[in-house]
């Protein structure tokens, strides 16, 4: 019996947050017909701003998925014990962000119903394409990582499809940060470093995402979240992933300050360009940062509780730094005619206004709930969990 | 004559033939492979064959003709193309123009901006699923028919020349079709010029009296834009990128 | 009680109707407006089987390759089935395209994008229509 179902309270609850989920689902498939019908004039996306919110809940998705795998990589492949526990719900929650995410982005297109085009034509040249094998690849990778983990018959397999998972991941976030990271028109992207810097983003994201699937599920079943050695030192694996992150973040911008032909749009993204400073400064570095750091390592605060809400908050900040990379760096307008100043009825030489719609916003929640409802589902249906009433393995022995 | 040397001669007759039939058609291939490079001047194609890469279609833009506040061009290219002509922030703009003022002399130009038909396309590189394509004769065009509306080409392109079409469309033109969800871009007017025509833009200049864009074929040396292209200083946009444009600029610095 | 028995009586006879009338509509297929001209670049019974695979060939030569004047190409479509009334292939059930489309159960996406009026006036469509044979 699956620990979620051990007790009357526990199916209650897992039942309403399935409907609570169903709920925010229907509601975002009903925004996203809507945008269908409609065309995408009815969102805040336009010549200029061409990816939108629905991109921003997407990419972050996409990019936790791959990181929310480390915990089983650090279990299978580095040869942690202590976490082994841990994988089959890591595996689950990669495949859970993944198809929440490849969800909004496919719903997002301009003609979702011609997704079997793009299962048939493939252009090799282009990273998109590689980044629809891979992200089928890590389905299918997730699906027997996940059976050698819980059939006890294929646990000779899990080291080997775990080193592929690991791999497999990496050569992932590199792909998802090489869509933007290859675009070399865009003063904002055409870096090396975004490759990189996705990877460092994905391990603080995932975890964090993984950490509160983790106390979600436990204390949906009655069980203690977290064994106090492996909570420490998931807690400051969490506090390292963040300052690597940011490690990266200002390489790629002090890169850009060091440049000349940059010094526009870094003074638009750092300091003028509304609201995209505010929302970096505050969004990803006060709140997704900064604060979160202090819950983590403050010896007064640290604590599951003080990781939770740190988790929370690497996560917001998640969406912070998105809407500023994605969004922020679309607003500002290409630089066609250097040693010009331009306009035009296209906007050419002005920075673009996009304020998104409600419907591109459920959308981007409904991501966030298929994600929910796959992860919970999930946890139902396979034996993810510890068994019922039973604590967790203690962190230290090792066979 | 005796009957060795008969049949010597039977069989020399035959290799030759032989040889003759084996060569025939690589020499016939060769001369449809070189049709319109052997000659020096590309030979008109009659609108049933393919566009050959022995062409390559291009635009001389010469800024010193093109005048500020005139649109000409771009009303030119909506009629033809049957687009509404709205310039809200989700509506389609092949052709625009735009104007500049030099930030050191305070000089201003106006110039039309359209899709620059790369050689080196990033659009086409960037596209999932192919739509985006380079013809044989280098003009860049989406196939609507497998675009998924995705929008990275735009994301790509360096001169923001792409739209996406944001609402449904009415008042298409048999020619050119286009519809909600897909990304466009000025398509030189390929309907016109498999036809032996010259795009829109061209013509409109041409008869509201400036003349600032030629057409033509850039491989041809004796066209009208490849003599200009040897003669006078042009540019390409964003030529530090390296995507050989197939439209030129005269009268800004490269 | 009386009503009861006209109710049943109705659909009665709406039921014999209907068992009278469907096969005899099947068999006849779609009303649909006579073509404007001439006589279609494939046998009617293969274009009705396999107009979309002609279609999509020739979409390719035109689209990617620039040929022009394809034997089976949509717009010659439209110029040749239009209706005489508004020039139109959709609007009614008695339109080409639509009143098959829709006696087929089919859907119909071409005129999304394409344009779904004939290029030419009724009289010259014949001329229009035929040039893309030679091929």
């Amino acid at each position: 019996m699956s620990a979620l179902a051990s007790s009357s309270s526990a199916r209650r609850a897992f039942w309403m947050l399935l409907a609570a989920g169903s709920l925010v689902l229907a509601v975002a498939l009903g925004a996203a017909h809507y945008m269908e019908e409609h065309g995408h004039a009815v969102t805040g996306m336009n010549n200029q701003v061409v990816w939108g919110l629905p991109h921003v809940f997407a990419i972050f998705l996409i990019v936790a998925a791959s990181g929310a795998l480390n915990v089983a990589s650090v279990g299978s492949v580095f040869g942690e014990t202590a976490y082994k526990p841990l994988a089959p719900l890591s595996v689950l929650t990669t495949v859970a962000l993944l198809a929440g995410g490849l969800m909004v982005l496919v719903l997002d297109l301009g003609r979702p119903e011609r997704l079997v085009v793009a299962a048939t034509h493939y252009n090799f040249r282009s990273i998109f394409a590689w980044n629809m094998i891979l992200y089928n690849g890590l389905f299918a990778i997730c699906a027997l990582y996940l059976w050698s983990l819980l059939e006890r018959r294929m646990g000779a397999l899990t080291g080997t499809v775990g080193l592929a998972a690991f791999a497999w991941r990496i050569i992932l976030t590199t792909g998802t940060g090489s869509i933007f990271g290859f675009l070399v028109s865009r003063q904002a992207y055409a870096s090396g470093v975004i490759a990189p810097l996705f990877i460092a983003l994905s391990l603080a994201w995932g975890l964090a995402a993984f950490y509160l699937a983790q106390c979600g599920l436990a204390r949906l079943a009655g069980q203690e979240a977290w064994d106090e050695a492996l909570h420490a030192r998931v807690r400051r694996l969490l506090g390292i992933f963040v300052i690597a992150a940011l490690y990266f973040v200002v390489v790629h911008h002090m890169t850009n300050l060091y440049w000349a032909k940059q010094a526009a749009f870094e003074r638009f993204i750092l300091v003028s360009g509304t609201p995209y400073p505010a929302l970096l400064w505050g969004g990803y570095v006060v709140l997704g940062t900064a604060v979160p750091l202090l819950l983590l390592f403050h010896p007064r605060l640290s604590g599951p509780r003080a990781t939770a809400a740190a988790s929370v908050l690497v996560s917001l900040g998640a969406l912070a730094f998105l809407y500023v990379f994605i969004i922020g760096g679309q607003a500002w307008p290409l630089e066609i005619f250097p040693g010009y100043e331009a306009s035009s009825s296209f906007h050419d030489g002005r920075v673009d206004g996009y304020s998104p719609s409600l419907p591109e916003f459920l959308l981007g929640l409904g991501g966030l709930a298929a994600s929910f409802l796959i992860g919970l589902a999930g946890a139902r249906a396979l034996p993810i969990l510890a068994p019922p009433k039973v604590a967790m393995p203690a962190a230290a022995p090792a066979k | 004559m005796n009957p060795v040397d008969k049949r010597r001669r039977e069989f020399l007759g035959s290799a030759a033939g032989f040889a003759g039939a084996m060569i025939a058609p690589g020499v016939f291939l060769y001369d449809y492979a070189n049709a319109g490079v052997s000659d020096g001047a590309s030979r008109p194609r009659s609108p049933a064959e393919p566009a050959s890469a022995s062409v390559r279609w291009g635009m001389l833009i010469d800024t010193t003709k093109c005048a500020s506040g005139c649109r000409e061009c771009v009303d030119a290219c909506n009629r033809e193309n049957g687009l509404p002509g709205t310039t809200r922030s989700t509506d389609s703009q092949w052709i625009r123009k735009v104007d500049l003022k030099d930030l050191r002399t305070g000089k201003a130009l106006s110039v039309p901006v359209m899709c620059q038909h790369c050689a080196e396309p990033p659009c086409v590189d960037v596209c999932p699923t192919g739509a985006s394509f380079k013809r044989a004769d280098g003009i860049v065009l989406v196939d609507r028919h497998t675009c998924i509306g995705c929008r990275y080409c735009m994301m790509a392109c360096p001169y923001k020349a792409r739209s996406f079409v944001h609402e449904p469309t009415t008042g298409q033109k048999p020619d050119v079709p286009r519809g909600k969800g897909c990304v466009e871009s000025c398509t030189l007017c390929v309907h016109k010029v498999d036809r032996g025509g010259t795009p829109s833009c061209v013509e409109a200049c041409s008869a509201a009296g400036h003349g600032a864009i030629v057409f033509g074929d850039l491989n041809d040396p004796q066209s009208e834009i490849a003599k200009r292209i040897r003669e006078v200083a042009t540019a390409q946009l964003r030529a530090d990128l390296r995507t050989d444009n197939g439209v030129r600029y005269q009268g800004i610095p490269g | 009680m009386k009503a009861g028995f006209v109710r049943g009586a109705l659909v009665a006879a709406l039921l014999l109707a209907g068992s009278a009338a469907g096969p005899a509509a099947l068999a006849a297929g779609p009303t649909l407006d006579p073509a404007r001209s001439g006589p279609c670049v494939e046998d009617p019974k293969v274009m009705r089987r396999s107009h979309m695979d002609f279609l999509k060939h020739d979409r390719d030569d035109t689209v990617r390759r620039g040929i022009r004047g394809v034997k089976h190409s949509l717009s010659a479509c439209v110029d040749c089935h239009a209706s005489k009334a508004d020039g139109r292939v959709l609007g009614s059930d008695r339109h080409f395209c639509q009143g098959c489309h829709a006696f087929a159960a089919v859907k119909l996406d071409c005129f999304d994008c394409h344009a779904s009026t004939a290029r030419t006036a009724p009289a010259a469509t014949a001329a229009a229509s035929v040039p893309g044979a030679a091929r």
